[in-house]
């Protein structure tokens, strides 16, 4: 959770997932999407700001028998980034955005995939597809190898919705890093819960990454 | 340098409490605070059995402050009292549950089994305005609070009672009132006022419940508005709730006729709010010469 105003008007902290480690901290990747984020985007550098962290689960890395599928959509990378760099060219990352502008890091990625597949809404880099699309021919090209496939995928709600339904017809075991509002981070108000199949849980503390068949949609 | 406050019979080490529904079950805090610091604990409030609360989103954030409509998700009273309250009862500080029913026959059971477990005050949420039944329908019709506090007061044995009063009424004095009449040791104010936020994309509420209780700096001048008010019609004492962010605000609260406070959504934004609010009130009596926090209370200068 990270402070993004000293004032009460945004009052609340942000969640961001860690991006990436450095010599002397952590980065995060956002989006400027609301008040929050333009607060903080007009931050001087050297501004000190109040975190709390961090705070909930991560992705765990798959056994080495296990050929990790990863899917990002739009900012949903900055969750799946750190698993990407962990699995040193171990991963197939599927990475799609509405349009090329809003697709980061794409260097870095390249170096770190073992495949990095785009796609776009305006085909203006990568195909001109969903990244559901291009899953799905990913799936149909290499069928043999599907028992050892396991998803690791952050993106909006209707993209991860999506990915339950082919996790669950190719019985492919798949996480998602989930987003809700939230306001303390810490479990306390409750505001965060996700309905899976064993009642409501909070994404501050017991996600934010669930296995993909807990999560009722 | 005395902090000590009294509600009804119950003693707390000092006037800095936390808000039901903001501070979970207070594990939650337990490695952030120091809850033997803390004068009072207040819990989530608890029903017989326990309930899913409403869907998502539940809350939405405001200028200065955020909607909320939690629903009252919560463990229930078997495994409050069985999981949550051994934890609590660890701590040098005052236990305080907050109540929920759905029926006068409900939240008789549930304070009952409460005070038989020995919690320090049982804090009857009346005033919650994100459920269907029960709840507000108490906190806002005068006949029914009065029976319900009354049915309550004859069934509770040690435990202090306090009531919870909502803000979302045409005059809170007379709901002070009905409460005070019908035997509660204290009230407590205010609850969330009802509010809500509309996303003008999709022209959809911003909160699945439609409504939510605002709360935050946006309401803490209707809430000392409100406990001045009711300072002055009621003999029992009152703890302020409603946007206490820091020391200042405690302080003002106490000043306009609280006896203690409650620090509710300044929890989320930082985790030791409670206990910097409480060195932000030594401070301040230090400076201003204070020796009992008490020697504060009511002391608006008004002529």
């Amino acid at each position: 959770m990270v402070e993004v105003n000293k004032g009460f008007d945004p009052i609340l902290k942000r969640a961001f997932s860690l991006f990436r480690r450095t010599s002397d901290g952590f980065q995060i990747l956002y989006r400027i999407i609301g008040k929050g984020t333009s607060v903080l985007r007009s931050m001087k550098e050297g501004t000190e700001i109040d975190v709390l962290g961090p705070l909930g689960n991560h992705f765990r890395a798959p056994k080495q028998n296990q050929i990790p599928l990863i899917i990002a959509g739009g900012i949903g990378i900055a969750s799946v980034f750190p698993l990407i760099r962990k699995l040193e060219g171990r991963a197939y990352v599927f990475y799609g955005a509405r349009t090329g502008k809003e697709l980061f890091m794409l260097d870095e990625l390249k170096t770190i995939s073992k495949e990095l597949v785009i796609a776009t809404d305006d085909g203006s880099a990568g195909e001109k597809d969903t990244i559901i699309g291009v899953l799905n021919k990913f799936l149909k090209n290499r069928p043999s190898l599907i028992a050892n496939y396991s998803i690791y995928s952050c993106g909006p709600r209707p993209m991860l919705e999506k990915i339950a339904g082919i996790s669950a017809v190719h019985d492919i075991k798949a996480y998602v890093s989930l987003e809700e509002n939230m306001a303390c981070g810490i479990g306390a108000c409750l505001g965060c819960v996700v309905k899976t199949v064993n009642g409501h849980k909070r994404v501050c503390r017991e996600g934010p990454v669930f296995d993909i068949r807990e999560i009722e949609w | 340098m005395n902090l000590k406050v009294k509600i009804g019979s119950l003693e707390l080490k000092n006037p800095v409490m936390t808000a039901s529904g903001t501070f979970g079950y207070g594990e939650e805090y337990s490695e952030f605070v120091d809850l033997n610091d803390l004068g009072a604990v207040t819990v989530k409030g608890i029903s017989l059995k326990p309930m899913e609360g409403n869907p998502t989103p539940r809350i939405c954030e405001t200028a200065c402050g955020m909607l909320n409509a939690i629903g009252l998700q919560n463990v229930g009273l078997k495994i409050f009292l069985k999981e949550k309250l051994p934890f609590l009862r660890k701590y040098d500080t005052k236990i305080i549950v907050n109540v929920l029913g759905n029926s006068i026959k409900e939240y008789v059971k549930i304070s009952e089994n409460l005070d038989g477990a020995g919690v320090d005050a049982i804090e009857l949420n009346v005033s919650c305005p994100n459920v269907k039944k029960g709840g507000i329908s108490f906190g806002t019709d005068g006949k029914m609070l009065g029976k319900l506090v009354s049915k309550v007061r004859d069934a509770v044995k040690k435990s202090v009672l306090i009531t919870k009063l909502s803000p979302n009424v045409s005059d809170i004095r007379d709901f002070a009132r009905i409460a005070e009449d019908a035997g509660s040791d204290a009230v407590s104010l205010i609850n969330t006022i009802t509010g809500m936020a509309i996303d003008i994309k999709t022209r959809k509420p911003r909160l699945a419940n439609i409504t939510g209780g605002l709360s935050g700096p946006a309401i803490k001048p209707v809430a000392v508005r409100m406990v001045y008010e009711v300072y002055r019609t009621v003999r029992i004492p009152i703890i302020g709730i409603g946007g206490v962010m820091n020391a200042d605000d405690a302080i003002e609260f106490i000043i306009a006729g609280a006896t203690a406070v409650a620090v509710g959504t300044a929890n989320f934004i930082n985790p030791s709010a409670t206990k910097e609010i409480l060195d932000g009130m030594v401070k301040y009596m230090e400076l201003e010469n204070i020796e009992d926090i008490s020697s504060l209370k009511g002391t608006v200068g008004v002529e």
